[in-house]
């Protein structure tokens, strides 16, 4: 009877516990932080050009993980393509960070204006 | 039988953990003004370690944005900021809320300030700590819309450490753990998870937010 008691109160706390503690998340995060990380603290581990070819690969997983991209993946991606002078490609990145979560919008049109096109 | 209701107590105190009797935030003004999308500004760093604000910053987009919330580039508005002349965090925390309105259009700014952040030697150990303190703004009124502090550490020598870190962070963290040996992206995590999701203090939902129904 007290060995069924432990038990059964080691299965109800684990339970209970595990309930504080979920796993899925509703974005794929995959390298972004990471490499928001990287950019700031070691730089010359995360060049744009390396950072493109791994977000890149995450939009991939997250289509196949059927994920979505999380907030401000684009823009950064776009920022990414902006410092590697691909223009165009972060025009296109930026108006998807758009797409996907109109909140954004006065932010990148101002962005766009002042930075993309003056440079 | 005594010896069994004295691990039923025990039990008891660690399932309370998940559900202690903490006064629930006041959630009056964050209803009200209901925001959708969040400007997270770089922090002011009180504590001695130059990295912390920028190590926080690659750790609060997951928590918040999981949590419903719209959530402004971090590194893009960094950026943005230091080519507007304002190349530091310090500064950039003094950016007046209308100027914030009026050129990113953000419903919420989140500030952060960090109080402690890094190792710290002891006689038999080192732990990580990182503490300090959010605090949601309503970009519209200035009111104050939800604060909590936050606190974790994190002992790589103590056996229960990485179950609890596992346990606690969960899926976001284990992808990039193994790529980072300064661990106070992980800790800076914990902090954030335990004050964005707790139990009657957290952040409320956002607009984003997918609630999956249970079965």
């Amino acid at each position: 009877m007290k060995n069924f008691l432990t038990t059964a109160c080691l299965g109800m706390s684990v339970l209970a516990l595990s309930g504080c503690a979920t796993n899925k998340t509703q974005y794929y995060w995959g390298e972004y932080e990471s490499l928001v990380y990287q950019t700031h603290i070691n730089p010359e581990e995360a060049l744009p050009i390396v950072q493109i070819e791994k977000l890149q690969a995450d939009i991939q997983k997250a289509k196949s993980a059927n994920q979505s991209i999380p907030p401000g993946l684009y823009a950064h991606l776009g920022l990414m393509y902006a410092a590697n002078g691909d223009k165009s490609l972060a025009l296109d990145s930026l108006n998807k960070e758009k797409e996907l979560f109109p909140e954004s919008t006065h932010f990148i049109d101002g962005l766009i204006n002042r930075s993309i096109n003056n440079k | 039988m005594l010896k069994s209701l004295f691990q039923i107590a025990f039990l008891l105190m660690f399932v309370s953990g998940c559900a202690t009797t903490v006064e629930p935030y006041d959630y009056t003004a964050l209803k009200e003004s209901a925001p959708r999308s969040i400007l997270v500004i770089p922090p002011m760093n009180n504590s001695v370690e130059v990295t912390a604000p920028y190590s926080f910053l690659s750790t609060i987009t997951a928590p918040l944005a999981e949590s419903g919330y719209y959530v402004y580039p971090v590194s893009v508005i960094d950026s943005f900021l230091k080519e507007n002349g304002l190349p530091t965090p310090a500064e950039m925390n003094s950016v007046p809320l209308e100027k914030i309105d009026e050129i990113i259009g953000a419903d919420a700014v989140l500030y952060v300030s960090i109080d402690d952040w890094g190792q710290k030697y002891n006689v038999l150990s080192s732990v990580t700590v990182v503490k300090g303190h959010l605090k949601l703004v309503s970009v519209k009124t200035g009111g104050l819309l939800w604060d909590a502090p936050i606190f974790a550490q994190y002992n790589p020598n103590a056996n229960s450490g990485g179950g609890l870190v596992g346990a606690l962070v969960g899926a976001v963290v284990s992808q990039i753990a193994g790529e980072i040996t300064d661990n106070t992206p992980l800790v800076s995590r914990m902090a954030n998870n335990n004050a964005i999701n707790a139990k009657k203090r957290g952040l409320l939902y956002g607009p984003y937010k997918v609630i999956k129904e249970k079965q």
